[in-house]
């Protein structure tokens, strides 16, 4: 039924970010998801992230695979250019929309049967490329849409609802987006917004291949005993490895707000501040060996830790390693873009 | 003695890696210099050293370019593909090759005139370095030939010079070897039947392979994305397009207006090309038949949700990895239908390197004001052979052309949006980029069903309403596409003959072969799909239809007879598909055979 479109009730109390944009401005269409999927709490998020950061929404570009978790790019900002593309090849396409106009944001919304399974190579190549966006994967273990098979980052040993059990070893898309040389790499629980939110909003301030992996327990088809990605066995295998505020630079009361222990402090490019509030003082999001170490002593113990795991603020992009020119490539015409005659007549004369 | 002046063929059996490519070369360009068209032709293994290649050169001041059949003048310079070689010299014709160990005359053919060089000898006798002399032979034989032929030395010398321009270290060993050559030729031999004499022939012609004109052509078309993967015959469109993007393309600072990436496979090369389209950027990949079959289903995907894409097909042998160095027509019904569903894409046909870079050119246009994927079928024969054609022509005036795109202006104007909606009534809906305005014009693009305002519905006539106006925007197409090119015969009317790309330049001679016996044919050469009608009217017009096509399966003709329903049996297929260019002598010889078979009259010419 997303055909029909959310009625839009202004509220004249609907308070306005410093844009001018209310929190409704960020919704998109009712959702056609099971009552209760996570990813719809992902959504919730990430409207809630966009509104907060005072982001226009058309500076929004917002891109999927297919699945119910990329679905949901129709489910939140109505006033951004979407689009949903093939299974699993998502990131090429997102790639694509980069190199044309660098200016905009883009924000890719992918499952974990698209990222993991028939998309790993697309997702690979994308986080070693640097491209500037920010990749979510809605991970519940399962291909929802297709109705509860397996995907590849099922737990092995984790029970499917009729009892099959999984032999496959799981791929891990957070370590695999820090080997590939991910400079923004986090993982969170769709259930839970006080973490994700500030998450989101700092994937959306760094510049470079920015990861994020969400729990999103499928309720039709995992979200049962004998899963690894059910609700009850997420919140009782999770360890935050931090909490974290964003503060951007244009609002300076709360940077000033006094730092507390175990924090860590990290500066992005637009001069906002970071700050991690880790579970363990020692954690330190700026070493990639350590998160790997990190990540890889929690799992085997069964764990999944959550938070920023990694940073580096000074990545470079895709852009800065082509070497592009700052004028977005779409907006060039033929005045900038054609060698003309006189050029052409030079060349035929080197062809003779 | 086989006897002509530049009219005959001249083919090198050559070792692959043995430097002879060069040399080969250097062989047409002087013919060139001296006024006189040559049509030359790589026939190269997928090999990188140690593998048999041939280098075929039509000579021919009536300008025909395209392969003749049968070689007058064999340089046969590998024993590997020796008795092959000799077999296809034509009686009378003659044999280069090297006796610094002389072969028996049951070597040969005793119909044919064996010339005999002692090439390894005297490179021996002058070169100590094994490379030197391995390179040198080539150029020894160069100067040879240049003796027998009459090929002005001077052309040949000044050559030399233009190619190792500021390299004096090499330049010099090599005129010396050519002189060396030919001064052993003038004092052991005689010149043969063939001779070259000067002519005013070439005129303000350009020599360029296809895929460089394709690479050259997306330049002054406005690419500014390019994404690919490597794969034979079409790996020097890439190269060709960063050269010279390279060259203009980069700002005082070192900046470039262009991005090329070379993607991990052929998935991802379209998927950036239809992500960049998307966004409104110009956006190509250049590929073969196994990265087309990759590609399907983003092709269906950008044909029902309508985004530009321009992919220039260099067709090699299928099917499967097939013959990555030969060249066919075989890519015609997998690009014309690629993808489920029912789809179709429009395909242009460049018969040469000057209709390479229009094309390309072109494409880019007809991708943005149609909004769907445009294939340039070029394939290896056309895009790694160099061809003697019109020079490059670009207008000052002519700007890109982006199709319907709203503006920021338009949108807050009020301008009604809906993305699929027909309200030009010519199928081509109007479309917005990303980021145009802050609350007008987004839509969600999907390749699943849609309603005109791109809203998800799966309703039937929302479905079947978009299918209708994608069929109307392809019947627009016909009249944008470039419109085929019509030969009529002396004596118009009775017989007709269809083909496209890289057949043309046989074509030509077979038409001059058939009418010299009393066939005089009208001459269709198609050049893209969808069709123009005036395909259809030429068929229909004439009593006897062949259509010419360089695949097992007559491709083309099932495309016609399918989109026109025209009866099979008015076609008639002469096909060639063993991976060597079609030559005039085939296409003429199976018409004949065919005339002779029904009983068809040769009229007195
Ligand atoms: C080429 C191709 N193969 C198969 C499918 C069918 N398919 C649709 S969604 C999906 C799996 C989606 O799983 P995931 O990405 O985890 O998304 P979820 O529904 O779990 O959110 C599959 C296999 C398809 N759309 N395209
Ligand atoms: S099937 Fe699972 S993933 Fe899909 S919408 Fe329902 S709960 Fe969500
Ligand atoms: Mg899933």
């Amino acid at each position: 039924m997303t055909y029909i479109a959310k009625p839009k009730l202004h509220h004249p109390s609907l308070q306005k970010n410093a844009v001018g944009f209310t929190r409704r401005d960020y919704e998109g269409r009712v959702s056609t998801l099971c009552a209760g999927c996570g990813h719809d709490s992902i959504s919730a998020a990430i409207i809630q992230a966009c509104w907060e950061l005072d982001i226009e929404p058309h500076r929004v570009a917002k891109l999927s695979g297919i699945g119910c978790s990329s679905k949901t790019p129709d489910y939140f900002l109505g006033q951004s250019h979407g689009f949903n593309t093939v299974h699993g090849r998502m990131p090429s396409v997102l790639t694509g929309a980069q190199l044309a106009n660098r200016e905009l944001l883009y924000f890719g919304v992918s499952g974990d049967g698209d990222s993991a399974s028939i998309g790993l190579g697309q997702f690979a190549h994308l986080m070693r490329r640097g491209v500037n966006m920010v990749y979510l994967v809605e991970n519940n273990g399962v291909y929802g849409l297709t109705k509860g098979q397996f995907s590849a980052t099922a737990d092995a040993g984790s029970k499917g609802k009729k009892g099959a059990v999984n032999t496959d070893n799981p791929i891990d898309l957070v370590s695999l987006a820090l080997l590939l040389g991910a400079s923004f790499v986090a993982r969170s629980f769709s259930g839970d917004k006080a973490q994700l939110v500030p998450l989101i909003k700092a994937a959306m301030l760094h510049r470079g291949a920015t990861f994020i992996d969400v729990i999103s327990p499928c309720v039709a088809f995992n979200n049962h005993a004998g899963s690894t990605r059910s609700y009850d066995y997420v919140r009782a295998h999770n360890e935050a490895v931090n909490r974290l505020d964003v503060i951007e630079g244009r609002e300076p009361i709360e940077a000033e707000q006094p730092a507390e222990g175990g924090v860590t402090e990290v500066t992005l490019h637009d001069g906002s501040t970071l700050r991690l509030r880790s579970t363990g003082p020692d954690y330190d999001p700026r070493d990639r060996l350590e998160a790997m170490n990190f990540i890889a002593h929690h799992q085997a113990q069964g764990e999944l830790v959550t938070g920023l795991l990694y940073i580096n603020p000074e990545a470079q992009t895709y852009h800065q390693h082509l070497g592009t020119v700052a004028t977005p490539l779409n907006k060039l015409g033929t005045r900038e873009l054609c060698p003309g005659p006189a050029a052409l007549a030079k060349i035929n004369a080197t062809l003779r | 003695m086989l006897t002509a002046t530049n009219d005959f063929v001249v083919k090198f059996a050559n070792v692959n890696g043995s430097g002879s490519a060069s040399a080969n070369e250097l062989f047409a360009k002087a013919i060139l210099r001296m006024g006189v068209p040559v049509g030359p032709r790589n026939i190269f293994p997928s090999n990188i050293q140690g593998l048999p290649t041939w280098y075929e050169v039509r000579v021919s001041e009536a300008g025909f370019l395209g392969r003749r059949g049968g070689v007058d003048l064999m340089v046969a310079m590998n024993p590997q593909t020796w008795a092959a070689d000799v077999a296809e010299v034509e009686a009378d014709g003659y044999l280069l090759y090297d006796a610094t160990k002389p072969l028996p005359a049951s070597a040969f053919r005793p119909d044919i005139h064996v010339i005999g060089m002692p090439l390894s000898g005297l490179c021996a006798k002058h070169y100590n370095d094994p490379r030197q002399r391995q390179l040198l032979k080539n150029v020894l034989y160069l100067g040879g030939l240049s003796y027998l032929l009459g090929v002005e030395p001077e052309v040949i010398e000044q050559l030399l010079g233009e190619q190792y321009q500021g390299k004096p270290q090499l330049a010099e060993p090599n005129v010396q070897a050519f002189r060396l050559g030919r001064d052993w030729a003038a004092a052991n031999l005689a010149p043969i039947g063939l001779h070259v004499q000067r002519a005013d022939r070439v005129g303000d012609r350009i020599f360029v392979d296809g895929n460089t004109a394709a690479g050259l052509g997306c330049v002054y078309g406005g690419a500014t994305v390019c994404a690919w993967y490597p794969i034979t015959p079409s790996t020097s469109v890439a190269e060709a397009f960063e050269k010279y993007c390279r060259k203009f393309r980069t700002t005082p600072e070192g900046e470039k207006k262009y991005a090329i990436v070379q993607a991990e496979d052929e998935i991802a090369s379209i998927g950036m090309v239809v992500g960049a389209g998307w966004n409104g950027a110009r956006a190509f990949t250049a590929t073969s038949g196994p990265g087309v079959s990759l590609m399907t289903e983003f092709l269906g995907l950008a044909h029902f949700a309508e985004i530009p894409a321009t992919i220039i097909n260099v067709q090699r042998g299928g099917p499967s990895t097939g013959m990555p160095t030969r060249t066919q027509q075989a890519d015609v019904l997998s690009c014309a239908y690629a993808s489920h569903g029912d789809t179709k894409h429009v395909l242009l046909f460049p018969e040469d390197p000057a209709e390479a870079f229009e094309f390309s050119a072109l494409a880019l246009d007809l991708a943005d004001r149609l909004q769907t994927p445009v294939f340039v079928m070029l394939d290896l024969d056309i895009g790694m052979n160099q061809r003697l054609c019109r020079p490059f022509e670009w207008q000052e005036s002519r700007h890109y052309d982006r199709g319907k795109v709203m503006s920021v202006d338009d949108l807050e104007a009020g301008k009604p949006f809906g993305r699929y909606r027909d309200v030009d009534g010519d199928g081509i809906p109007w479309r917005t980029w990303p980021g145009t305005h802050p609350q007008r014009g987004a839509f969600f693009t999907r390749g699943t069903s849609k309603n005109a305002d791109a809203g998800y519905s799966e309703r039937g006539p929302d479905y079947v309403q978009n299918m209708e106006r994608l069929l109307r925007k392809f019947v627009t197409a016909r009249a944008m596409v470039p419109q085929p090119v019509v030969k009529p015969g002396p004596r118009p009317g009775r017989y007709g003959i269809l083909y496209y790309g890289s057949t043309s330049p046989a074509m030509d001679e077979a038409a001059q072969m058939l009418e010299a016996v009393g066939f005089p044919i009208d001459l269709m050469r198609i050049r893209a799909f969808p069709f123009p009608e005036s395909v259809r009217d030429f068929v229909r017009q004439h009593e006897r239809v062949y259509l010419i096509e360089q695949n097992r399966d007559a491709q083309l003709r099932t495309l016609l007879v399918n989109e026109f329903e025209l009866d099979p049996a008015d076609l008639h297929p002469v096909l060639h598909y063993d991976g060597t260019p079609i030559t005039a002598r085939y296409i003429a010889d199976r018409i004949r055979a065919s005339f002779a078979a029904d009983h068809v009259e040769e009229r007195a010419a």
